[in-house]
Order: structure tokens, then C-alpha cells, then sequence
């Protein structure tokens, strides 16, 4: 039976929440609001809200900044990167275990989402002392192939459940057709699976993105992404509030918009389907 | 309809996933392994690499104060986040579930900080809000007429789990948020026409239904805590009673170039990140069935 709800109670659920989503956001929204700011203003006492004088001059000093640009680079390059190359690998995989599961269909999925727990630390050094003796150490195909390896089994087990919803009638009615196993991929499979695997890219997107263990610790200059580049900025040089704050929202905003256009796929890729 | 020959081919396209996350883990892990077993200083002249020690690292990683110390930073830190995650997220998600007025912008306003990249978040907490002479927490205090109070360096640990809890609380929320949102809407209405108090619907229907989700979240969030790194990093890079396992082993491997010593702590690092992966892999695995 529904019940109407009672207005005043509704505007009161509406400013609580309200209140606490603007408290979740202010550090982004305060972020945001410096990097407008002279870095005098930036600090000024008490501090300035809104009225001041908004520049955007931050932004390109951010920008002249001589490894900005670079970093920003090599963020998009290993990001996507990583994620296609995971994509490649993984589309395969995810199309033979929803499709033709098999009695080890199950345990190959656990196990490969097992590797995700493996702590990074625990193999930390012989990644470095490999890195140095393939010569690939601070070179971005080291890693794009770390992190498509870190996020392989989040795509693959996203993927699976998305294929897994595509009803198997319509690739059996394909196959009696005579479409071979290459076309049953390409015309009947694609497109119907394209929605899944569109979520899944912006998901590792996002996950290879922000990534920060790997990222600072297999690159010095040559390969540095954003997440190295920000983190330069703990040894403060003068007055950088303004600056860092430009370069923050530079580094996040793609990621931000990406993000909230996959929330729902986000709940299913990690937390692998345990919660619906 | 799965026949002999499908059934080679899909064995032929799951090989290459299989084989690259098999090496993946088996390899540097064996190397973690045999190292952990070996005295290696590379940065030793003398002699800097002896395979063969027994047990040695183990005995003294195991043993060490800073072992100890880094276990109960460990503990400390993850409880710390979950328990503001989890309760923050239940509350949360009960709040977002209620009717109101824009509820797709709230959502988006809360979730945001799971995006934020960990560098930045821990940057932009550590200077523009923890920072005692300009940081924004420093003006509340100083517009109350209190004495700043320097965050970092006297609450490092606390400061950590605030900047790490803000960007996780949106992850619970927005999991649990899914949970509640999946509950028998008719049985709440039954209970509330009986008479029944907010709090025991809460306890009684609620909570138990969420009490899955609250398990899920628990278990992934702790392996994602468990090797928190960037935060550290930039903050206060391991000082003031702030080294966690993880950054102690990483700064045993790569900082003093104890390789030995630090292959050992990864190893322990790897079994007890394993305690609770078996954990969670029950839980995936029941849901896999059905």
C-alpha cells in the first residue's frame, strides 16, 4: 500500500541529505575554488569564499609546468592502454566461461580474482629487479602491462556477468543458422554485449587512473602519470596552494565526470557480483 | 549445447588470461619467496647476496619492534576506516533512501570522492586542511579563539584515517545504498502500521538484511586497506607511528635495500592477505551458484 508522503517530511529528508553530500563534497568543491585563486588569496585569513578575483591563471602555470602536459599523457596512454590490452585479453575468456561453462568454469573465475588479493607489496622487489633487467623500468609499456595485469580479473569477471545475462537461445539460433564461431563473435555477440563492454572500459579506466602504488614506484621522469606528477608537490616549494589545487582538478575531473557516469557498473565490478 | 569442439576453443580463449595472470602471480612470488630465504644487500659491497639463510629473515622481521609496531598501525588504521565507513555508509545509505528533493545530485556529491586519485586527496587534506598555519581547520579553530591544532604531527595516524575513510565512505554508501534499496518495502510498511519503533525496525529488519552487504564491504575494503600506500607516502611517509605493514616491507625492500628481510615481511604480508581472501572467495563463490 503506498502512502502518500508528508511534504514537511520530505523537505526535511531533502536538507539532511542535502547537508551531508555537500559536506562529503566540500574538499573537492574547496579544491575547486582555490584553484581560482591569487595563492595570496588562497590563504588569505579568514579565507575567501567567493568573492575574489577568479583567474585562471593557475591553470596555466599548471600547464607551462614542463612535465604537466607529459604526465598527463602518459596517464591517458597507460590508462587506456592497460585497459584495452585487458579488454583484448579478456573478452575471449569472458565470452568461453559465460558461453560453454564448463565444471572448472567456477574455479578458474575465483582463482583469477584470487590474484587480485595478492598484496603488491609482497612482490614488490622482483617486479623492480625485473623491470631493470628487461630494461623496461620507467617506460610506459611496463606499465600498461602492470596495471592491465592489476585489473585483468576485475574485466574479466565484469564482463563475464554481463555476458552471462545475454540469453545463449539467440547465439544457439546463430549457430544452427551455420554462422561460424568468428561471425557468431562479431554479429550476433558484439553488439549485444557492446553496452557491458563499454561499462567495463570506463570501470579500468578509472581503476588504472588512479592507481598509486605501482604508478609511483616503477616510474621516475620518462614515464610519470598524474598520480607521480601530484604527488611532487609534498615537497612544497613557497607559497602552491593555488597551483596544486589547479593541478588536482586537472588530474581528477576527467576521472570525476567517468565516475559518475558508471556508478551502478562500479558496485558491480567490486564487489563481484556478491551484492545486488 | 556445448560440443567437443566449442568446448577446445573456449578452452583455447580463456588460455591466454589464464596464462598471463598465472605467471603474473606465480613468478615474482617465487622469486619473493626464494629471496626471503636469502641474505641480500645489494647495496653491500662486500657480500651482498648469500642464498641460503634458513629462516633467518623471518626470525628477525618477525621479531623486531618495528614489526610489532607496524602490525598494530595496520590494525588500528583498518579498523579505524571501517568502523567510520561502515557505520557513516549505514546511515548513509538509509538517509539517501529516504524521499527528497534531488536525490540523483546527492548521490553524485557523496560518491565523488572515490574517484578522487589518493595522491591528490591526500595532498589536498594535508595542506589545505591539516596544515596548522594555513589550513582551513586551523581558521575554525583559531575563529573560535582556540589554539590550532596541528594535525599531522600530533594526530598523524587519526589524520590518515580521516583522509582514506573520506574516500571510502562513498564506496560503503553507495553498496550498501544498493542493499537497502533491494529490501521488502511492504514488510517495513507492515511493521510500521504495527506500531513498531524506528530502532527495532532497524535492528530487526534492516540490519540483518544488510548484514551481507555490511560483510562484503568489509572483506574488499580490508584487502584494498590493507596495502594503502600513496597515502602514507605523501603524508608522513611512514613516520610518527604511521607504518603500516605494507610500508614497512616497502621500506625495507627499497629504501634500505634489505632485500632478505623485506622478502620475508612480503611473504607474511601475502598469508595474511590470504586469511581474509578465503573469506571473501566463500562468500563470491556461494553467489556464483545460484
Amino acid at each position: 500500500m503506498a502512502r502518500a508522503i508528508p511534504t514537511r517530511q520530505k523537505i526535511m529528508w531533502t536538507a539532511l541529505a542535502w547537508a551531508f553530500g555537500l559536506l562529503m563534497f566540500f574538499p573537492i568543491m574547496w579544491t575547486f575554488l582555490t584553484s581560482f585563486k591569487t595563492e595570496a588569496a588562497a590563504i588569505a585569513d579568514p579565507p575567501v569564499w567567493l568573492f575574489f578575483d577568479w583567474s585562471l591563471e593557475n591553470y596555466a602555470t599548471v600547464q607551462e609546468r614542463s612535465n604537466y602536459p607529459k604526465a598527463l599523457m602518459n596517464s591517458i596512454i597507460i590508462a587506456v592502454g592497460s585497459t584495452l590490452l585487458g579488454i583484448l585479453i579478456a573478452v575471449p575468456a569472458a565470452w568461453a566461461m559465460a558461453f560453454v561453462p564448463g565444471k572448472r568454469t567456477k574455479d578458474v573465475l575465483l582463482w583469477m580474482l584470487s590474484t587480485k588479493m595478492l598484496p603488491a607489496v609482497g612482490v614488490l622487489y622482483p617486479l623492480v629487479l625485473l623491470a631493470k633487467y628487461f630494461d623496461v623500468m620507467d617506460s610506459r609499456i611496463l606499465l600498461i602491462v602492470v596495471l592491465m595485469l592489476i585489473n585483468l580479473p576485475i574485466i574479466v569477471w565484469m564482463l563475464y556477468t554481463y555476458f552471462r545475462e545475454i540469453p545463449g537461445e539467440i547465439l544457439e539460433a546463430a549457430r544452427m543458422d551455420g554462422a561460424s564461431l568468428t561471425s557468431e563473435i562479431l554479429y550476433v555477440l558484439t553488439p549485444m554485449a557492446l553496452p557491458g563492454i563499454a561499462s567495463t572500459i570506463l570501470l579500468s579506466i578509472i581503476l588504472a587512473w588512479n592507481e598509486a602504488f605501482w604508478t609511483i614506484l616503477l616510474t621516475t621522469v620518462d614515464a610519470a602519470p598524474l598520480t607521480k606528477f601530484i604527488a611532487s608537490f609534498s615537497a612544497p616549494e613557497g607559497l602552491f596552494y593555488a597551483k596544486l589545487s589547479a593541478a588536482s582538478i586537472l588530474a581528477i575531473a576527467p576521472i570525476l565526470v567517468m565516475g559518475w557516469f558508471s556508478q551502478k557498473q562500479l558496485v558491480r565490478g567490486l564487489t563481484f557480483g556478491a551484492v545486488k | 549445447m556445448a560440443t567437443a569442439q566449442s568446448r577446445s576453443a573456449a578452452r583455447m580463449m580463456i588460455a591466454p588470461a589464464v596464462f598471463v595472470l598465472l605467471v603474473w602471480m606465480l613468478v615474482p612470488l617465487c622469486m619473493t619467496l626464494y629471496f626471503s630465504f636469502a641474505e641480500y644487500l645489494p647495496m653491500r659491497g662486500d657480500k651482498p647476496f648469500d642464498p641460503w639463510i634458513g629462516f633467518d629473515n623471518y626470525r628477525s622481521f618477525l621479531t623486531s619492534s618495528s614489526f610489532m609496531s607496524s602490525l598494530f598501525t595496520t590494525l588500528w588504521m583498518v579498523g579505524g576506516i571501517l568502523l567510520i565507513t561502515i557505520t557513516g555508509g549505514v546511515l548513509m545509505a538509509l538517509l539517501l533512501d529516504r524521499p527528497m528533493f534531488g536525490q540523483g545530485i546527492v548521490r553524485i556529491l557523496v560518491i565523488a570522492p572515490f574517484f578522487v586519485m589518493p595522491t591528490v586527496s591526500a595532498l589536498v587534506w594535508k595542506n589545505m586542511f591539516f596544515n596548522v598555519d594555513n589550513g582551513l581547520f586551523s581558521y575554525g579553530y583559531k575563529f573560535f579563539g582556540l589554539q590550532p591544532y596541528d594535525f599531522l604531527s600530533q594526530s598523524p595516524l587519526l589524520s590518515i584515517i580521516i583522509i582514506v575513510a573520506w574516500q571510502w565512505l562513498p564506496f560503503a554508501t553507495l553498496i550498501l545504498l544498493t542493499a537497502v534499496q533491494s529490501l521488502d518495502s511492504e514488510q517495513l510498511e507492515a511493521s510500521e502500521m504495527d506500531g513498531a519503533p524506528a530502532l527495532s525496525r532497524f535492528r530487526f529488519i534492516i540490519l540483518p538484511h544488510l548484514s551481507r552487504a555490511i560483510t562484503v564491504v568489509i572483506l574488499i575494503q580490508t584487502i584494498f586497506l590493507l596495502s594503502i600506500f600513496a597515502e602514507i607516502f605523501v603524508t608522513t611517509n611512514g613516520a610518527f607511528g604511521t607504518r603500516t605493514l605494507t610500508y614497512l616491507v616497502y621500506q625495507r625492500v627499497l629504501e634500505s635495500q634489505n632485500i632478505g628481510l623485506g622478502s620475508a615481511g612480503g611473504i607474511v604480508a601475502v598469508i595474511l592477505a590470504n586469511i581474509i581472501a578465503i573469506f571473501l572467495m566463500r562468500i563470491v563463490g556461494k553467489n556464483l551458484d545460484n
